[in-house]
């Protein structure tokens, strides 16, 4: 800004303040309904303040899971590691897979290389939800379900990702490559040298996303997996809602969502440096 | 060190652009070549066809006698400087210059003395560390200098890698190229569409128009005895003035004729054109020798005109004249005004003359 002018600076102010505290406030109000008891804030006014059930309801949540018959006794962090164990197995493998299809479709001349392009970007259009139920039986028929494997290979695959790094392979100076050549590093010494190095920042942006994605994966895994085992946090939520009967065990639902809540939060948290250089500029 | 022998080399590119054609070409040891010629020449393609970078479509390439065209960049013992300088920007500039060598397993104190020696020789000891973000375009430059210099390849090869300096840094980096090369003496072929730095570095220029050559020689000769009309208008400025004359013989001399022009030749330049009365020509005249006549010199030998537009340089002053619809430049003493519209004489130095013919447009 060019100006600074006092009651400008603080009209900025209030504007962000006010954004501020309508997206804190209804995790704050999680938070809180995550230390009482169920009784205390079913009942009018809700509390605003934590409550005495903090560690009580994490560590039974964390632990022992609920005992209520479609969560099934599954401790959280189980669904947690399984949550985390599926996101970044999806987010490193689709950054690994989609880089080397864009290295392979920007460096190389091989037939049909324009016609592998366009069938890659046809399948933006075709996310997971489109093309479930023969996704479903191909893995079924690989004996894939209840798997790890199953949880995230038909996830893999990315045309976002394939188009982006395809973009910035595009701004990277056809001389830098013939440089490297002259300087006797094959394809994939200069992948590994040059192109890679170059690519931190839009990895880390990827990642970022991707990451999130993985872990968000709702309707796959809920296909995907019977055995308990390999329940993920989202679904795991999903089910300590839909309880037959009784109500359901509200502070210990929050409880979970606040921790579902943390892992996407800390990477955003450690990578943001390099995810906001990655989206807003390209480094050559 | 090596010699580079080109024979019939050509370049057919997909899509059917002809860029080089049937090119021969030797280029002697230790010599600085200068590719030279306008945009789109094919100079470019031709260097990165000794390169490795573009395939050969048809003839050989040898290097050092070894026939090369199906042999890796990396192998073929060169070092390339790109206009751009191609640096790699995560990478320290002392490891820009040792990724060459580390990728041939040159053993790493080795490495560390090559590195050090060519830093010494263009002066970026003191930015080793840095990056190449962090450096000025002129130190960019001879840091991409030092990337080919620490490889001691046999040939180095320059394509414009003076562009995009400014016009101050780039005289000065010309300078020290030269004395780089009679301090290194390898083999160097270098790529320009600027005379100027054809003319300064090169201790041999080759003209290319439309992919062939035209001509092949030391500067000096290339301005003193251009080949034909495109070599002689491409070399020197401001380039040479052409007239499309027509021979008559008159009290026992050659006179060349136009209207306004009236140039007596000279004999030995006689003798080379032969019989002639009656026959047509372009002549050819530099800005240079050409002189602003006073009123009483001889009126046998002169080019009448109207001055058109005077440029004034400092050193000198270049006077535009319309001499019977060809508009010739001349070189004149800055001292002397001249108003727009005079009528003035030139008078062509005798020695400085060039015919070409008219239609081959090749030196008579
Ligand atoms: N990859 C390519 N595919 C098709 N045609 C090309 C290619 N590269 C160059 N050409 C064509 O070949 C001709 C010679 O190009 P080249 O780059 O060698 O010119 P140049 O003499 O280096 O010109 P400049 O001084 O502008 O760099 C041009 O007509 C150009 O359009
Ligand atoms: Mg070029």
């Amino acid at each position: 800004m060019v100006e600074r002018r006092p009651w400008l600076t603080l009209l900025a102010h209030v504007t962000l303040a006010i954004g501020v505290l309508m997206v804190a406030f209804p995790i704050w109000v999680t938070f809180v309904a995550s230390t009482h008891r169920p009784e205390d804030i079913m009942t009018a006014p809700i509390p605003l303040w934590p409550g005495t059930q903090l560690l009580a309801n994490y560590s039974e949540l964390l632990f022992s899971g609920l005992k209520n018959p479609s969560a099934g006794g599954v401790p959280l962090w189980r669904m947690m590691a399984n949550s985390l164990v599926m996101a970044l197995i999806i987010a490193i493998g689709k950054i690994v897979l989609s880089f080397m299809a864009a290295f392979a479709i920007v460096y190389f001349r091989f037939p049909f290389r324009m016609a592998a392009f366009w069938l890659i970007f046809m399948t933006l259009m075709l996310p997971v939800e489109v093309r479930i139920v023969p996704t479903f039986k191909v893995v079924a028929d690989l004996g894939m379900l209840n798997s790890y494997a199953g949880l995230t290979v038909p996830l893999l695959a990315s045309a976002t990702a394939t188009f982006l790094f395809r973009q910035f392979f595009l701004t990277v100076p056809d001389e830098l490559a013939e440089a490297a050549r002259m300087d006797g590093a094959g394809p994939l010494r200069f992948m590994k040298d040059i192109l890679l190095p170059l690519s931190t920042t839009n990895i880390a942006a990827l990642f970022v996303i991707m990451f999130t994605f993985g872990w968000n994966q709702y309707l796959w895994p809920l296909l995907m997996t019977t055995d308990r085992q390999y329940m993920t946090v989202v679904m795991g939520i999903q089910r300590m809602i839909n309880v037959a009967d009784t109500d359901p065990q509200w502070p210990m639902v929050m409880a979970a969502v606040i921790l579902a809540m943390l892992p996407p939060v800390a990477i955003v948290v450690v990578l943001q440096k390099w995810f906001v250089k990655g989206l807003v500029e390209t480094e050559k | 060190m090596a010699t580079v022998a080109l024979e019939n080399v050509g370049k057919v590119y997909p899509g059917g652009v002809e860029a080089v054609k049937g090119v021969t070409l030797d280029i002697p040891d230790g010599s600085f070549t200068v590719l030279l010629g306008p945009s789109g020449c094919g100079k470019s393609t031709l260097l990165r066809m000794i390169a490795g970078l573009e395939t050969i479509t048809t003839g050989t390439c040898r290097i050092a006698d070894r026939i090369v065209n199906d042999v890796e960049p990396a192998d073929r013992d060169i070092a390339m400087v790109f206009q751009n300088y191609a640096l790699y920007p995560h990478m320290s500039v002392y490891d820009n210059m040792a990724y060459g060598l580390r990728n041939r397993r040159t053993p790493k104190d080795e490495i560390d003395r090559r590195v050090k020696d060519a830093a010494r020789i263009l002066a970026i000891g003191d930015y080793l560390d840095r990056k190449p973000r962090a450096l000025s375009g002129g130190q960019r430059q001879r840091v991409a200098l030092g990337r080919a210099i620490v490889r001691d390849p046999k040939v180095f090869l320059f394509d414009e890698p003076l562009s995009n300096l400014d016009a101050k840094l780039r005289v000065a980096t010309r300078i020290e190229l030269r004395k780089l090369h009679e301090r290194l003496g390898t083999t160097s072929i270098y790529v320009t569409h600027d005379q100027v730095e054809a003319m300064t570095l090169g201790d041999r220029v080759v003209v290319m128009r439309e992919g062939t050559v035209q001509q092949v020689g030391p500067p000096l000769e290339l301005y003193n005895k251009p080949a034909n009309t495109f070599v002689a208008g491409f070399i020197g400025s401001p380039p040479m003035n052409f007239a499309d004359v027509s021979f008559t013989e008159r009290d026992g001399r050659l006179v060349a004729e136009a209207d306004s022009i009236q140039i007596v030749v000279p004999e030995p330049m006689r003798r080379r054109i032969g019989r002639s009365t009656g026959r047509t020509a372009t002549l050819g005249i530099r800005p240079e020798n050409l002189r602003i006549a006073t009123p009483d010199a001889d009126r046998s030998n002169a080019i009448t005109g109207v001055v058109q537009v005077v440029e004034h340089l400092g050193a000198e002053s270049l006077v535009a004249v319309d001499a019977g619809g060809h508009l010739l430049i001349a070189k004149a003493d800055p001292t002397v005004a001249f108003a727009s519209n005079e009528t003035v004489r030139l008078t062509p130095d005798p020695e400085a003359l060039h015919f070409f013919d008219s239609t081959s447009g090749a030196a008579l």
